[in-house]
């Protein structure tokens, strides 16, 4: 078991035919991703490498039976690849772009809502379940199949984290990139609650940065709900103030957003934060041997702050 | 995207939402003609990328050209630091001189995005003319806050219970009412990730006025408006930022001596905590993106070198699929281009991470390959500890 997807998972690439689009789709059918089926309006009925091209999602379902999409549309159609996912009433959209007008977001993210497609992304690496099926940007020889779920807000910062996680031997059930932006459709208590779940996850790694409520939000829920050892870094620190002419997006969020209130935060709710960005795989290790689980074999002492509860 | 006050008023005011008379200028004899014109009694503003203008001495009353001409003086050139610009403050090119008018009531009002929701949502107080925070902080009970469906917009009834909430009544009540549905009009057809007044006021007259605008654009949504690239004012803008805009890197500068290139931002922002963790100070944070090319990382490395206070250089890339080879001889090309002989420490991941290394070993550049995260930086903050700064 693993969460969102796995080896039997049938993959559409939207956005194909693209550079980036066609590259990472040679990438994740590499690792072994079943990529059934392509689109790329006004190219349908074209094969590439193989996978047939259509020019909608809603014929690739018909003629494929794919149930997940991965997205690489650039920025102005993205938006638009996303409600096609919902229309053909897939699975899961994993969206990579980067660059999406919040407008366009808005609006998607408001019909994905009522939709029974799920979201992750825009603007992530996507979704790993080592081993069995990779749904994005990610390298995926750092990850090793496992008991960690791991679910991060960053790009590049979750490829650290599973290597370190790697390097000492706690390999990840599957690992979810929920992407920066603003608006996204996945947030971390969502895949919380999915590893929460998943009887193949003992235990979570969670990654979060400056800004925004989110990571409190998680760490509430956390307190209230998870039944699993849980150890988290955010990064930023020693970020200095951002240089923002606006500030009346701080209001709403009650002027939380600083990395020192996140982890208080969730220390307070019973996670084991890493104080260093390399003590990230160790803060796990830690979390794990508090809740009583065995697993690997290196102990090494670490300089981590514990929770007081 | 930011702009100033000025241009943001011209854009309200294309919306039907009044603004007082003004005028642009650029010397403190166009600062007196305008404050002629205005009958001398008028608002003179500066006009820079940051709040807290007024408590900067940024904004002040004249009542006669001659005093306008004085003041216009005193402010071109200067840099005026506030709450928000930093310790160094920003410089004065361009001023706006308003019509004075008699203030009866200040309000609060704006429309931004809410994470929290993914909506839209429109901000309103009946404290205006102070800044918000301090109100949301003090009494926040006197903030309201709506969100936004974006399948119905703004409709015209949820405007109306802002204006009642904001204590107006009547004619002037059906005026805000407009304003606001204007004010929401703007803010989705330019894509605004922010679009404020404040104050917002009712002059002793009876009319409405936006005393007081701030906008800023969602970056992602400037493709579709050609008219905005030309709406920035770089003298408002670090240098080293626009050439790193012009590349699509994310650079913001630092106090500190230690150059740092990462791809991706929380990469970025961990690497500044492990170097301070080992008692090194970052010159800056640069992010070349997730995925960056041999031409991008070269451009990055120039612009890390351009700043003086840089006195080694701290390279860490996830690359994963991107390889590393490649990055080592964007690092090289740009090194031996502008003879870079300060200490550089690069980690790297990824494809072909044995190539890269050995090609950087061997470019006869003062470098040193960090094994891992933590490795990398101690290396840098003690070649930099031995260098004697």
């Amino acid at each position: 078991m693993s969460i969102l997807i796995d080896k039997n998972s049938r993959v559409v690439v939207q956005g194909i035919t693209g550079r980036s689009g066609l590259f990472h789709t040679q990438q994740c059918r590499a690792y072994g991703t079943n990529i059934v089926a392509g689109v790329t309006p006004g190219k349908g009925g074209i094969h590439i490498d193989g996978i047939p091209v259509f020019n909608t999602v809603e014929e690739a379902v018909r003629y494929t039976n794919a149930s997940v999409s991965m997205i690489f549309v650039p920025p102005p159609g993205a938006a638009d690849a996303i409600l096609e996912c919902c229309a053909a009433e897939l699975d899961l959209a994993v969206c990579i772009t980067e660059g999406i007008p919040v407008k366009d977001m808005v609006l998607a993210r408001a019909v994905q809502n009522g939709s029974k497609t799920m979201l992750v992304g825009p603007n992530c690496p996507g979704v790993i379940t080592p081993g069995q099926c990779k749904l994005g940007i990610m390298p995926g020889y750092i990850h090793k199949p496992g008991k960690i779920g791991v679910v991060s807000r960053s790009g590049t910062l979750t490829y650290e984290a599973v290597k370190q996680l790697t390097d000492i031997d706690l390999g990840q059930s599957t690992c979810v990139g929920i992407g920066g932006d603003p608006i996204i459709g996945m947030k971390f208590i969502d895949a919380l609650e999915l590893f929460n779940n998943d009887p193949q996850t003992e235990a979570v790694f969670m990654i979060g940065e400056i800004g925004g409520g989110a990571e409190e939000d998680a760490a509430m829920w956390i307190k209230e709900n998870m039944k699993k050892p849980v150890a988290a870094f955010i990064a930023g620190v020693t970020a200095p103030p951002g240089k923002r002419m606006g500030h009346a997006g701080a209001i709403i969020t009650g002027g939380k957003g600083k990395a020192e209130d996140k982890i208080r935060t969730l220390q307070e709710c019973g996670v084991v934060v890493a104080t260093s960005p390399t003590q990230m795989g160790q803060a796990m290790q830690e979390a794990l041997v508090a809740a009583g689980k065995t697993i690997s074999k290196s102990n090494a002492k670490s300089p981590l702050k514990r929770s007081k509860k | 995207m930011n702009i100033h006050e000025y241009q943001a008023k011209e854009i309200l005011s294309g919306y039907g939402i009044p603004v007082p008379r003004n005028r642009v200028a650029l010397t403190a004899d166009q600062v007196e003609r305008a404050a002629k014109m205005m009958g001398g009694h008028c608002v003179v503003k500066a006009q820079i990328y940051a709040g807290g203008r007024g408590k900067a001495g940024g904004v002040k009353v004249v009542h006669h050209p001659e005093q306008a001409n004085d003041v216009g003086k005193e402010l071109f050139g200067k840099r005026l630091v506030t709450k928000q610009t930093g310790p160094e403050g920003l410089k004065v090119r361009r001023i706006l001189v308003e019509e004075a008018v008699e203030i009866a009531r200040e309000f609060y009002l704006s429309l931004t995005l809410d994470r929290q929701t993914s909506r839209y949502c429109l901000i309103a107080s009946a404290e205006g003319g102070v800044e918000i925070e301090e109100v949301a902080a003090k009494s926040p009970e006197k903030i309201h806050v709506l969100t936004i469906d974006p399948f119905t917009g703004l409709r015209p009834y949820q405007a109306r219970s802002i204006a009642l909430a904001l204590g107006l009544t009547g004619v002037v009540c059906e005026d805000c009412v407009e304003l606001i549905l204007n004010l929401y009009r703007c803010c989705m057809e330019k894509d605004c990730s922010l679009v404020e007044i404040n104050p917002l006021v009712v002059t002793k007259a009876g009319w409405l006025l936006a005393m007081d605008a701030k906008m800023s654009f969602d970056d992602n949504a400037v493709y579709r408006h050609r008219e905005y690239p030309d709406m920035v004012d770089y003298s408002q803008l670090d240098p080293l930022e626009i050439t790193a805009g012009k590349y699509d890197l994310s650079y913001i500068k630092l106090t500190g001596n230690i150059g740092c290139m990462v791809n991706g931002a929380g990469l970025a922002m961990a690497t500044l905590d492990v170097l301070k963790e080992f008692g090194g100070e970052p010159a800056n944070f640069l992010d070349v993106g997730g995925g960056s090319s041999r031409e991008k990382v070269a451009e990055a490395f120039k612009i890390i070198l351009q700043d003086d206070d840089v006195k080694g250089v701290f390279v860490n890339i996830f690359g994963g699929i991107m390889r590393c080879d490649v990055i080592a001889q964007g690092i090289i090309e740009a090194a031996s281009e502008v003879h870079c002989a300060l200490p550089i420490v690069v980690r790297m991941d990824g494809s072909h991470v044995e190539e890269g290394k050995q090609l950087l070993l061997e470019s006869g550049l003062n470098v040193q390959i960090g094994d891992n995260l933590g490795d990398g930086a101690q290396k840098i903050v003690k070649m930099l500890g031995q260098g004697g700064n």
